[in-house]
């Protein structure tokens, strides 16, 4: 079946990106010793590894976690992605939308200019408050909007509610950096910028949950994003409640790309192209689309992690630059590829 | 699918009220279990909208009945396992295939988490098969002609095993070749699966040949129901629609309604 074979391919994709990932870096590890520590740690098998006591530290407290972030990361962002695609039913949305990366980006701001005594520490939280306040605002405000609109005007308000919200943040984020120190400043422009070069185990714990929860939830609703493509209206002939659909993939959706942009800064590209990519592989079912963004989003986080890290290695690019100077040409390829498909 | 019994569905005094404006006003009218009614008169005359409202669609006063029953009562996906809906221009997402489009007519049999099984997917397969669509079963919706959407269409609402099935307009994007075959199909649905059908139809003739009732509404009331012979009159047609036709009898006895042009010497011409 074509949905398995896909699945199967993008499964091994993330799994080789994590293996160069892990091999690949600025402390030199030999590579055979390198897969021996990892095969090592599968229960049940024990593997002789000739990583000295720092080696190790390198590869399991330094690469690893990155590898596991970079993974969560992706897969979050270009599963929120496909959600809104499907729950918006357009092609052109991703993980940001919604006034989400707006938040993310004036809740970070806020912390770095207003909460520098607390630290770095301060900026995960603010950001993924910030990224979900942005989201809520905007979806209430969308729907009350559209209360008046009864026959189908829901979707469009909502976005263009989230494209107003989202212009309000970024208008305040700018306020606030204009009035406040240049070391902040190169500070939030770093992190608008994304980084996962300060990966630890620990972040990867404090995501998880809400990793978790929203891949749940996301690939629970695939089937309902199915019956949303053809129109509210037919899909309430069909007996289902598009708007509960909606704010249910909604929510899920904003808190996957909450936890990663807390995490990681905001990272374009992967939310947007990732889909389509599925899509390309196993047809426009949300049932395949879901899982398999997840996959591919994971492994493509990674490999452009990889790249950012040792393409000027020991200097770092940001993440985020990887993503676009990839994902724009792709970008452009999609959008040329699909207008050929239209009839 | 054959069916045990065919379902009434009747109509009571029905009201809908769109943005302060009534577009149906106190409308009664019933389509006998197996039988086909169907809905005519001019743009903006509440057509559409009355077949919306029995969908559940659009918030009404009044009641509208299922051998009895009224459709309040049922929970939204009991509804939809009872009655299918066709609106005048279905949603038809171009890179879905044909099976996964008809496939999702079993939607209101599905549990929240469900997902089809294989009863599902037979039911889609025989609603293919019924319309002589299985043809085109792998085929991307982009793919296909006027006359194969509108049959995929039906298919979606046959694979759903509804006892009513609601019908806008399903002939008006189709040629005269591809209209006949659409309503014979929805005929022979009716004679020999038992679905009870209500529709809107634009020509007056097809009307007349195929519903067993007519409604003719205007302005959102009735303005005559009964037997296409008593509701196609030209002194009807000549008041509710503000044309001038010619109503003959047909070589099977029903009439034809033919349009005439106005005398040259009156009114505006072009």
């Amino acid at each position: 079946m074509k949905k398995i074979g896909a699945l199967g391919a993008a499964a091994i994709f993330l799994i080789a990106a994590a293996l160069v990932s892990a091999l690949v870096g600025a402390a030199d590890l030999n590579p055979l010793d390198t897969a021996a520590a990892l095969v090592d740690k599968i229960p049940l098998i024990h593997l002789p590894s000739g990583l000295s006591p720092l080696d190790r530290a390198v590869l399991f407290q330094i690469r690893l976690p990155r590898v596991v972030l970079g993974a969560l990361v992706g897969g979050m962002l270009a599963m929120a992605g496909a959600g809104y695609q499907g729950v918006f039913r357009n092609p052109l949305v991703d993980s940001g939308l919604l006034g989400a990366s707006a938040g993310a980006g004036l809740g970070a701001t806020l912390a770095i200019v207003f909460f520098a005594a607390a630290g770095p520490n301060a900026v995960p939280p603010a950001a993924f408050a910030g990224s979900l306040c942005g989201v809520a605002v905007a979806y209430l405000i969308g729907a009350a909007a559209s209360r008046n609109t009864p026959l189908g005007g829901g979707v469009a308000t909502l976005l263009l509610a989230g494209i107003a919200v989202g212009s309000f943040l970024t208008a305040v984020q700018t306020l606030v950096l204009q009035r406040s120190a240049e070391q902040d400043v190169q500070t939030v422009y770093n992190w608008l910028l994304g980084s996962l070069s300060g990966a630890t185990w620990q972040q990867v714990v404090s995501i998880l949950p809400y990793a978790a929860v929203s891949t749940v939830l996301v690939l629970l609703h695939g089937r309902h994003l199915d019956v949303l493509a053809v129109g509210d209206e037919e899909a309430r002939a069909l007996g289902m409640h598009p708007a509960a659909v909606r704010v249910t993939v909604v929510a899920a959706c904003a808190l996957a790309a909450a936890a990663a942009v807390a995490v990681s800064g905001l990272i374009g590209f992967v939310g947007i192209v990732v889909p389509h990519v599925a899509r390309r592989l196993a047809g426009p079912s949300y049932r395949s689309v879901l899982p398999l963004s997840l996959l591919i989003g994971a492994g493509f986080l990674v490999l452009a992690d990889t790249l950012a890290r040792t393409v000027l290695s020991p200097a770092e690019l940001p993440i985020g630059v990887v993503t676009a100077v990839v994902g724009a040409p792709a970008f452009v390829w999609i959008l040329r590829s699909t207008q050929g498909a239209r009839p | 699918m054959n069916p045990v019994r065919s379902t009434a569905l009747a109509v009571r005094e029905l009201t809908v009220t769109l943005d302060r404006r009534p577009v149906v006003r106190q409308v009664s009218c019933a389509a006998a279990a197996g039988g086909w009614l169907s809905l005519i008169g001019p743009n903006g005359a509440g057509k559409s909208t009355l077949i919306r409202a029995a969908a559940g669609l659009v918030p009404y006063q009044g009641a509208v009945l299922l051998d009895g029953t009224d459709v309040r009562s049922l929970r939204s996906r009991e509804r939809a396992r009872l009655i299918a809906y066709v609106p005048q221009e279905p949603v038809l997402p171009p890179d879905m295939t044909v099976e996964q489009y008809v496939l999702l007519g079993r939607t209101p049999h599905l549990g929240y988490l469900g997902t089809p099984g294989r009863q599902d997917r037979a039911a889609a397969a025989a609603a293919l098969d019924r319309l002589d669509a299985a043809r085109f079963a792998t085929r991307r919706l982009a793919r296909l002609s006027g006359g194969e959407r509108q049959r995929v269409v039906l298919a979606r609402a046959l694979a759903t095993e509804a006892r009513v099935l609601l019908l806008d307009e399903p002939t008006s994007m189709l040629d005269v070749g591809h209209q006949q075959q659409v309503l014979e199909l929805v005929d022979g649905l009716r004679r020999d699966g038992g679905l009870t059908v209500l529709s809107t139809l634009h020509d007056l003739t097809a009307a007349g040949q195929y519903a067993d009732e007519l409604v003719l509404l205007h302005e959102g009331r009735v303005a005559a129901a009964g037997r296409a012979s008593a509701v196609l009159t030209a002194g009807l047609i000549e008041t509710v629609y503000a044309a001038r036709v010619s109503v003959a009898a047909g070589p099977d006895g029903r009439p034809v309604v033919a349009p005439l042009r106005p005398p040259p010497d009156i009114g505006p011409r072009g």
